[in-house]
């Protein structure tokens, strides 16, 4: 079991569904709210890393984040090195897989918010951002749970954008699924097989977490 | 039926209260919306006075259209909404003003009480620009009024549809809106928790002189309640003034329909038989009596009393050995026929009942224009109304 590869795996998966929370809610917010004509088209972009090869999103991230582009000579001219091959090349190329995961169940939960609560709390005085804050997060909480574990879980398990970005630098970009690939290419098969199974139960608990919040008779919680 | 007198009691003093001028509503608008017969053209024009103004119609009739416009909800097509003399909307100059700046109170008809926040937090929430200190005393003192004070704690969910319903009317009331719109609040409700709620309801108005629009489609509360009543039918108004006249005067069908009454009289109480369950009482100012069943009522007390017009019997004889307790003798003034129906307007002492008859009867009784004919009425045909 390679420790190392484990917990930076799990540092990238927080940060990832961390900042994605903050990325997601106004992309929610106004693919749930907008009336735009064009909207659908911003949807679909939103959604594009559910279906598209990991390898094909992985390799215009890299293209994005290289020396060539504009991002990376920016990146570059401000801190000296490029961002493919870092953490932190990482980390962007995991909030475009995992951005969706994210995004799709708190636009569902903001749009399950009853339209006539929004009326009554716009007669009662408050603006389409407080009465955001103060009625549709909060009845949203399933929502937002369900998104940020899923992009957690999802981020947890990329393959293909990883190995593209970040190439495989221990310590720094090598996750768990390449260290299971790794152990599998030398045959180390026992290996393997235990971290294959720590991260099939983490993710099933994830899983669960996410399930268990959304059933019915629950909403909120089994405790309240 | 039994609180009839309350209503009495209290509406008189109501429309002789002063009004202040700034307070009333005025509206004046275009819109069209959608409706599962098509689609109307609501085209309105009205002015509401401080106190209750009922809007009466059959639903899809614009109702909740013409309330959601004016709380700025829903966009009017083009037209005018001021309160106090304020545009609100005025598609001339441009002008709308954002629904939560409007300060208009709107008791939606399935009362959209926040489902995560305690009842004192719903009565508090739009107390939002006041401090944490004046937010409190403010709602207490509002869950006072509407006794509703020992379920701060509790969520809508844990509560009763009645409590709902005073907490939802709390949550409006508690801003001091400069208007407010009640969208059939009561329809849930039984008749004993209605009247003690239209109670603390006038008991606010009587502090707070502000025009209240209440949407119903139930006939008994127009004349509860009303002021004022507007009919609304498919977008237009097509009655306006207070209950008795509207209701009664012109025998619109859209009117007569909803009420289920053709005809609806003004009565005073003559004399209380409790031992019969009965009472007898004067219609209009006719000399026309009748006994009709006992309410809770004081000799001497106003109330309205309807018929339906297919309730009533004409004789050509003076009738004898019927159970009927009225029998009024009277002239047919006129006879129209609608369909199948044959409408009679027979006057009686001054007092002028309609009454429906079959092609048949009319034939076979020779009725016409002049004859003389008895209406027979049963005690309990006359519907007392009131709340």
């Amino acid at each position: 079991m390679n420790w190392e590869a484990f917990w930076l795996t799990v540092r990238l998966a927080a940060i990832v569904s961390t900042l994605l929370i903050a990325i997601g809610i106004p992309i929610a917010y106004w693919l749930t709210y907008s009336r735009w004509r064009w909207k659908f088209l911003v949807e679909a972009a939103v959604a594009l890393p559910i279906v598209l090869p990991p390898t094909v999103l992985g390799f215009y991230v890299l293209v994005a984040l290289g020396s060539r582009s504009p991002l990376g000579r920016w990146w570059e001219s401000l801190t000296g090195h490029t961002l493919a091959f870092t953490f932190e090349g990482l980390v962007i190329g995991s909030l475009l897989y995992s951005l969706p995961f994210a995004v799709q169940p708190f636009a569902a939960s903001f749009g399950a918010v009853d339209r006539t609560l929004l009326q009554a709390s716009a007669s009662l005085g408050h603006s389409p951002l407080q009465t955001f804050r103060r009625i549709v997060l909060p009845l949203s909480k399933a929502g937002l749970v369900t998104g940020f574990a899923l992009s957690f879980a999802h981020t947890l398990g990329e393959f293909g954008v990883v190995l593209m970005v970040g190439g495989n630098i221990p310590g720094v970009t090598r996750t768990i699924s390449i260290d299971i690939y790794d152990q599998v290419q030398t045959a180390n098969y026992s290996s393997a097989n235990q971290t294959a199974l720590v991260l099939l139960l983490i993710s099933f608990f994830v899983l669960s977490v996410v399930y268990g919040l959304n059933r019915r008779p629950w909403v909120v919680g089994p405790w309240r | 039926m039994g609180g009839g007198a309350m209503a009495v009691k209290i509406a008189p003093a109501l429309q002789t209260s002063a009004q202040p001028i700034s307070a009333d509503l005025e509206v004046r608008i275009r819109k069209r919306f959608p409706n599962p017969e098509g689609s109307f053209n609501l085209n309105v024009h009205f002015r509401a006075l401080a106190g209750f103004t009922i809007l009466f119609g059959a639903s899809g009739a614009g109702k909740t259209t013409l309330l959601d416009c004016i709380a700025g909800l829903s966009d009017p097509d083009d037209g005018r909404i001021a309160v106090g003399g304020e545009d609100l909307y005025d598609s001339e100059k441009k002008q709308n003003v954002a629904a939560w700046k409007r300060r208009i109170g709107y008791v939606h008809q399935d009362l959209a009480l926040f489902p995560h926040l305690t009842a004192g937090e719903n009565v508090a929430y739009g107390l939002r620009t006041l401090s944490a200190a004046e937010r409190q005393t403010r709602s207490r003192e509002m869950l006072g009024l509407f006794r509703i004070d020992h379920l701060r704690d509790r969520r809508p969910a844990q509560i009763s549809g009645g409590e709902r319903q005073r907490v939802a009317l709390a949550r409006a009331l508690v801003t001091e809106p400069r208007a407010l719109l009640l969208d059939e609040p009561l329809a849930a409700l039984d008749r004993l928790t209605k009247s003690s709620l239209v109670g603390d309801l006038r008991k606010w108005n009587q502090h707070h002189r502000v025009p209240i629009l209440f949407v119903t489609h139930n006939g008994e509360e127009v004349f509860a309640l009303g002021d004022e009543v507007i009919v609304l039918d498919a977008g237009r108004i097509v009655a306006q003034g207070q209950p008795h006249e509207v209701m009664r005067a012109p025998r619109l069908e859209t009117v007569a329909n909803l009420s289920g009454f053709e005809n609806i009289f003004d009565a005073t109480v003559l004399a209380l038989h409790e031992g019969r369950g009965t009472m007898t009482c004067r219609l209009g100012s006719g000399a026309v009596e009748v006994e009709t069943p006992l309410v809770r009522a004081e000799v001497g007390s106003h109330l309205r009393v309807g018929v339906r017009a297919g309730d009533l019997l004409l004789a050509t004889e003076h009738p004898r050995g019927l159970s009927a307790r009225n029998v009024l003798p009277g002239t047919i003034r006129r006879l129209e026929q609608r369909d199948v129906i044959v409408s009679a307007m027979v006057d009686c002492d001054g007092t002028e009942f309609e009454v429906h008859l079959t092609l048949a009867a009319r034939d076979a009784l020779q009725l016409g224009p002049g004859k003389s004919v008895w209406v027979v009425v049963k005690t309990h045909s006359c519907h007392l109304m009131g709340m």
